[in-house]
């Protein structure tokens, strides 16, 4: 049986002024240990909801349940204490002069012990194999190198859940692979559940599960491989399909006898040679 | 207008313990109505090497040759507006640098501090504001009202309305969604085309290299690692691979495929649509 970690129920917001609600109606669970991907065009309501997941602003409407917490202004403190977030902008999240510094912050404010703290800063740095940096200063550290700090933040206060907020979206391909890694090493070990917020679908791709949202109102959910059929359909929201999808569709419209969708390139190369040996 | 570089190196905190070597041996010649697309990890230097174009910072060696300026190491330099005119910068995440009331004002602050008239500044923010697809009713709008993406193309409004004969773009697409991303791309695209921009993208995407540039640059631990055609680059993609740079997706693939199938393309795939067809070819040249 799996455990329901995180659980909205209709969850609508609107920003003051705007006509539109931000996050329209949007009910979905999230089991835990899962990598869920939620996906969507710029202005789609993801960062909102996001927002929302953590207790940065509160549904107008609907309920959001954390563990068996519901998140309201006076849980806000202990949900807290079980969500974590990675934001985008990696040079927006250094409070500390040094990268233990930066890491023991969050711990400092919740009053954990000297002992303890130094123990813990060792431990969440260990795990994003950022243990060499200790003393460096952030400036000094790439985008990729930045994020992962960012990680060790979050890990620090043991939460069951880390909400990634586009988190690789300025960074370069390595350091985008480096934070990923990261991320799904945690996941593997049973660490944490995975919410990534993003608009990379190679990303999306290796997630457990997919949900789309298109004007702030949840559009599809699924398993990558349902979502990635969607193929023209997305391109239509604004989005992308994965490379080996759109390959695949292009050689399947060219007449090559593929029998469907390709989620990874791995899959695609292995159906080609089995074609190619038939023939 | 024609940009060269000859024998340029550039320190950063040149005599002092923090001295760094950030660019060296670099000659590079742009040609007026090209597009040419700079790769390079992070740290590779390209960053560096585009605050040369405009003289926002001056080599420590060498020389930047600019249409009819020459900026040299050693020597004291003034009067660069004029250069910084010709050759209009989009940094990354330009929409940071909005700071005026009204959209109409912001696009105007460029062209009225090159001594641009009021008036004439207006007409110049209204041409350039087409130019970048947005319609004017946003001019009398807070700049700080629009989305994110009209933000952005009000920031290069801004850039436009200055009429550089020569765009530098630094990552001009970081955040945004995959259909802005290709809007923007296909916008810089037809502006080189119809108005004969030279155009510099700073880019981590090979596909966008591959896809838009005339001439590839690759920069690698300061130097240039490779120049070319898009073609020429990625007719040998094992050499970017050893460097640990990236190639195309697409190019990916196919040496992928040609490794597992034993067969060689004629041509590196720079895309979907080419590769398929080339993937279709060689099983069907296999088949006989």
């Amino acid at each position: 049986m799996e455990e329901k970690l995180v659980s909205l129920k209709d969850v609508t917001f609107k920003y003051d002024g705007q006509d539109r609600n931000a996050v329209d109606g949007v009910s979905f669970d999230v089991s835990k240990g899962e990598w869920l991907a939620i996906v969507g065009h710029n202005g789609s309501g993801k960062s909102t909801l996001a927002k929302l997941l953590n207790g940065l602003q509160f549904p107008g409407f609907g309920s959001i349940l954390i563990g068996d917490m519901e998140l309201s202004e006076e849980t806000v403190w202990d949900v807290r204490k079980k969500v974590g977030m990675v934001f985008q902008n990696p040079d927006n999240q250094f409070v500390g002069t040094t990268v233990q510094d930066d890491v023991a912050f969050g711990l400092e404010n919740l009053g954990v012990q000297q002992q303890m703290m130094v123990k813990r800063v060792q431990d969440a740095l260990n795990k994003v194999k950022m243990n060499e940096f200790l003393d460096q200063e952030p400036h000094h550290l790439s985008g990729g190198q930045k994020q992962r700090v960012a990680i060790a933040g979050v890990l620090a206060l043991q939460p069951d859940i880390i909400i990634l907020d586009e988190a690789t979206s300025m960074l370069d391909p390595r350091g985008r692979e480096e934070v990923l890694d990261t991320v799904r090493e945690l996941k593997e070990e049973k660490i944490l559940t995975v919410i990534s917020i993003t608009h990379d679908l190679e990303e999306a791709a290796k997630a457990d599960r997919i949900i789309v949202l298109n004007q702030g109102r949840l559009y599809r959910e699924g398993t990558p491989d349902e979502i990635f059929h969607l193929e023209d359909e997305l391109v239509g929201l604004g989005l992308d399909i994965p490379f080996s999808v759109k390959l695949s569709k292009s050689l399947r419209e060219k007449g090559v006898d593929l029998a469907g969708s390709h989620l990874t390139e791995e899959e695609l190369v292995k159906d080609l040679c089995a074609l190619n040996s038939r023939i | 207008m024609r940009i060269e570089l000859k024998d340029l190196e550039f320190r950063y905190q040149m005599n002092t313990p923090f001295e760094r070597l950030a660019l060296h041996d670099i000659n590079l010649a742009i040609n007026p109505g090209t597009y040419v697309a700079i790769i390079g990890h992070t740290g590779s230097g390209k960053s560096t090497l585009l605050q040369h174009l405009n003289g926002l910072v001056k080599p420590t060696k060498g020389s930047v040759v600019i249409g009819d300026r020459t900026i040299e190491a050693g020597r004291k330099e003034k009067h660069l507006k004029g250069i910084r005119k010709m050759v209009g910068i989009v940094f990354q995440f330009p929409e940071h640098q909005l700071f005026e009331e009204t959209v109409e004002k912001d696009i105007c602050f460029g062209p009225i501090n090159f001594g641009v008239p009021e008036e004439e500044a207006k007409k110049k923010a209204r041409i350039a504001l087409k130019l970048v697809g947005l319609s004017e009713d946003i001019l009398e709008k807070s700049p700080f009202d629009l989305s994110g993406g009209q933000m952005r193309r009000v920031a290069i409004a801004g850039v436009l309305a200055m009429e550089p004969e020569v765009i530098v773009l630094d990552e001009p697409t970081a955040g945004l969604d995959p259909r802005g991303r290709k809007e923007i791309m296909d916008m810089f695209y037809q502006l080189h085309k119809d108005q004969g921009i030279t155009t510099i993208l700073v880019t981590h995407s090979m596909e966008d290299a591959a896809r838009y540039a005339d001439e590839i640059v690759i920069m690698h631990q300061g130097s240039i690692f490779q120049k070319g055609t898009p073609f020429e680059i990625f007719s040998q993609p094992e050499q970017l691979i050893e460097k640990g740079l990236d190639v195309p997706e697409t190019v990916r693939f196919q040496l992928k495929l040609q490794k597992e199938l034993g067969v060689r393309f004629d041509h590196p795939c720079l895309s979907v649509e080419d590769l398929a067809g080339e993937v279709k070819r060689v099983m069907e040249r296999g088949s006989r």
